[in-house]
């Protein structure tokens, strides 16, 4: 019986040091959040701006005979394009964005589509390694804090497969970050790209013809798509990176609470256990003392 | 005196919000300056200097590497790749990153490298151009 009470201690122990692991974990997960979200809102003005330079040139017609704005005739193979965490212990963050990335390349690829994987993240390389999937490119090392030189060399990579059409569509898929409260997997049109002209905050037409460009407009528009590309795709990561601190959060919370919950739970098993043996061990003595009075 | 709005902004962070009465920049065919009330005007940047003009302060300097500069409705715009103020450059460690980035240039190929061999440059021109000044 005092074996068990001695499991028992031991079990609450290990669930004590793993409590405090997750709590830190939580702790830390909390602070980066919010350097997370200030990331994120640096890198907004420059997101608005070019996007709003791009409308306006493509609302101008400087995009005809851009590859980067022209849809294909035919679309034989799409590129998926998934930005997910290094590391895991984030609740579904990673499961969710490769799972919807998943389905959305099986349901094309019954449809006769060919398939290309570029990978951001360590997790979704495993994954898809694991699964025996061909893997056009893996970028990892960047998931904590993403720089804009890695958004530059993705886009290099898949801009590059577009325009020697290896590849005729690129699907972006990531977390977006809604709130700390919730974030959501989300699938995009990365290329050809599909510029909303229709409801630019700024006049565009007349406006258009009264600009001096340096060089023509479309030589502008060439050489600030792929900026433009490459902002999306910075903004996308620096989304993910924020969401993945939000899921780490919430997860070791859960896990944090859950311990808690476990410890209380064993303490009492193991008081319980402790007083069965106390009974027991009296209940011996008693019966042991009475056997030897009534001998006498 | 008239001043216009300016931001000068990367894609990491906005390095300058304000009014400023003149803007240098360096577009494609040579060396201009925008003044309040300039026409609307799109221009790609090459590598080179931003100088902004601000009234009764000292001017803002900055390098720029790449990227295009906007007028509008007397607001200035500047969006570049790889930006960075004079007053922020250490110009000895970005000697020694430029060297350290050239000598491994040949083996490396990566983006990594490639990028810091480029802020290097960036940072020694401005760090030329404040000494000329």
């Amino acid at each position: 019986m005092a074996g068990q009470e001695r499991v028992l201690r031991r079990r609450i122990k290990t669930m004590q040091s793993t409590k405090k692991i997750t709590r830190a974990m939580e702790l830390i997960a909390a602070t980066r959040i919010v350097k997370a979200q200030q990331r994120v809102q640096a890198a907004r003005p420059y997101a608005e701006q070019i996007t709003a330079v791009v409308q306006s040139l493509a609302a101008g017609g400087a995009g005809a005979g851009q590859a980067l704005l022209s849809p294909r005739s035919e679309v034989r193979k799409i590129t998926y394009l998934i930005v997910v965490g290094d590391r895991g212990l984030c609740g579904g963050y990673n499961s969710n964005v490769i799972r919807m990335a998943e389905r959305a390349l099986q349901a094309n690829r019954s449809n006769g589509k060919e398939y290309s994987l570029v990978l951001c993240g360590k997790k979704a390389e495993d994954y898809f390694r694991f699964r025996k999937y061909t893997i056009d490119a893996a970028f990892k090392g960047f998931s904590d804090k993403p720089a804009y030189e890695n958004a530059r060399e993705v886009v290099e990579f898949v801009a590059a497969k577009f325009e020697a059409e290896e590849t005729d569509q690129v699907e972006l898929f990531y977390t977006q970050f809604l709130s700390a409260g919730s974030q959501r997997a989300v699938q995009r049109r990365f290329m050809p790209m599909e510029i909303d002209t229709g409801d630019s905050t700024r006049p565009t037409g007349e406006l258009q013809a009264s600009y001096e460009f340096e060089p023509e407009p479309g030589v502008i528009l060439g050489s600030i798509l792929p900026r433009y590309l490459e902002s999306r795709l910075y903004a996308a990561m620096l989304d993910a990176t924020a969401s993945e601190y939000a899921n780490r959060q919430r997860a070791m919370k859960s896990a944090t609470d859950n311990a808690g919950d476990l410890i209380l739970n064993l303490s009492r098993q193991m008081n319980q256990a402790r007083q069965a043996a106390i009974t027991t061990e009296i209940m011996e003595i008693v019966g042991g003392a009475e056997a030897l009075g009534s001998d006498k | 005196m008239a001043t216009m709005h300016v931001e000068l902004v990367s894609p990491e962070r906005m390095l300058f919000s304000g009014e400023a009465t003149m803007v240098i920049a360096r577009p494609e065919g040579g060396d201009a300056a925008f003044l309040p009330g300039h026409a609307p005007f799109l221009g790609l940047l090459g590598i080179g200097p931003v100088t902004i003009k601000v009234e009764g302060q000292p001017d803002v300097r900055a390098a720029v590497h790449g990227g295009f500069i906007e007028v509008r409705n007397n607001r200035v715009t500047i969006l570049s790749d790889v930006a960075e103020l004079a007053s922020e450059v250490d110009v000895v460690r970005a000697n020694a990153a430029k060297a350290r980035m050239e000598d491994k240039a040949h083996e490396l190929s990566d983006g990594a490298a490639a990028a810091a061999l480029r802020r290097a440059h960036v940072r020694l021109e401005l760090a030329g151009m404040a000494n000329t000044h």
